[in-house]
């Protein structure tokens, strides 16, 4: 029985970082789409008109659901390449922090309006 | 005692899950550092990575209720546009915050940031569980892993935070009210 639990265990302690890495770039990649077309929505009339899905909501509703469906494909995506494999996490966690700190910074209106 | 429909569903958003979320991104982030320090050497046991899978699972319903409630409940309310030549703007929030120059700040800064930030919540908080779900007790042998997803846990609580300080002040400055009122008790009568 303990064999059985060692072996298993090693089994499971062998599973690639590949799946975890595409979750995590992903987050960083809709962190940073939510900025990117909330920026894009305020700059331009035409893409704030167009993102309006639901007029009581407004632009907002396109900006976020744009930034969902992006975010939900490229994690799909990055699944599919990654999940049997590893990856180079430093690299992967570097881009991503990198995608969330930028997209936590430029929803902030005063530098959002720098664009 | 009474309330409004709208300021019941403000409630059931900020309060109901925005605050529940705050207390429970505390808890999810002590048992993250607990659950994978070096003096806590033995593997969880099944019960206690059930219970953070579960708890982790819950947190992301909570994210992605409290930002679907206040973009496509509340939010409509907060923005509604008053008939031109409307003198009392009660009725609406952001027409009357920014009808003075000591208030607007809290639509353009705060409203602003709010309703962009506060995606970044459920979109970590998610990435986040499905790790845990994926990974479980093997995350101990992946300590980048492990890295990122406590990075994005505090990420989403700051974000989160800022949605929840700016919600709560706008709310004190220009509350959403209107609609249906609800008795909750009846007073006694002097």
């Amino acid at each position: 029985m303990s064999t059985q639990n060692a072996s298993a265990s090693a089994i499971a302690s062998a599973r690639p970082n590949g799946a975890g890495a595409a979750a995590i770039l992903a987050a960083g990649i809709g962190a940073f789409l939510v900025a990117v077309f909330a920026i894009l929505a305020d700059q331009s009339p035409a893409i704030k008109s167009l993102m309006i899905f639901w007029k009581p909501t407004g632009p907002l509703s396109g900006v976020t659901t744009c930034a969902i469906v992006l975010w939900l494909a490229s994690w799909a995506i990055l699944n599919m390449r990654w999940r049997n494999r590893n990856v180079a996490l430093a690299r992967v966690n570097a881009a991503a922090f990198a995608l969330l700190i930028l997209g936590f910074l430029l929803t902030f209106p005063p530098i959002a309006d720098l664009f | 005692m009474e309330i409004t429909a709208r300021s019941l569903w403000t409630l059931i958003h900020g309060m109901g899950f925005g605050a529940l979320y705050l207390m429970a991104c505390s808890g999810v982030i002590v048992e993250l550092y607990r659950r994978y320090s070096p003096q806590h050497l033995a593997s969880p046991v099944q019960n206690e990575e059930n219970f953070l899978r579960i708890y982790l699972v819950a947190m992301a319903a909570l994210a992605w209720l409290a930002v679907f409630t206040g973009a496509y409940i509340v939010y409509p309310w907060y923005r509604a546009v008053p008939a031109p030549g409307t003198a009392n703007l009660a009725a609406f929030p952001q027409r009357l915050l920014m009808a003075s120059p000591t208030t607007s700040g809290w639509h353009s800064l705060g409203m602003e940031w709010k309703e962009h930030v506060a995606w970044i919540a459920p979109i970590s908080i998610t990435m986040a569980a499905s790790v845990v779900l994926q990974y479980g007790r093997n995350l101990r042998d992946h300590p980048q892993l492990r890295a990122a997803v406590l990075g994005f846990v505090w990420t989403s609580l700051l974000a989160a935070g800022v949605a929840g300080f700016f919600g709560a002040m706008i709310n004190k400055n220009a509350p959403v009210e209107g609609g249906p009122v609800i008795q909750i008790v009846q007073g006694e009568q002097k």
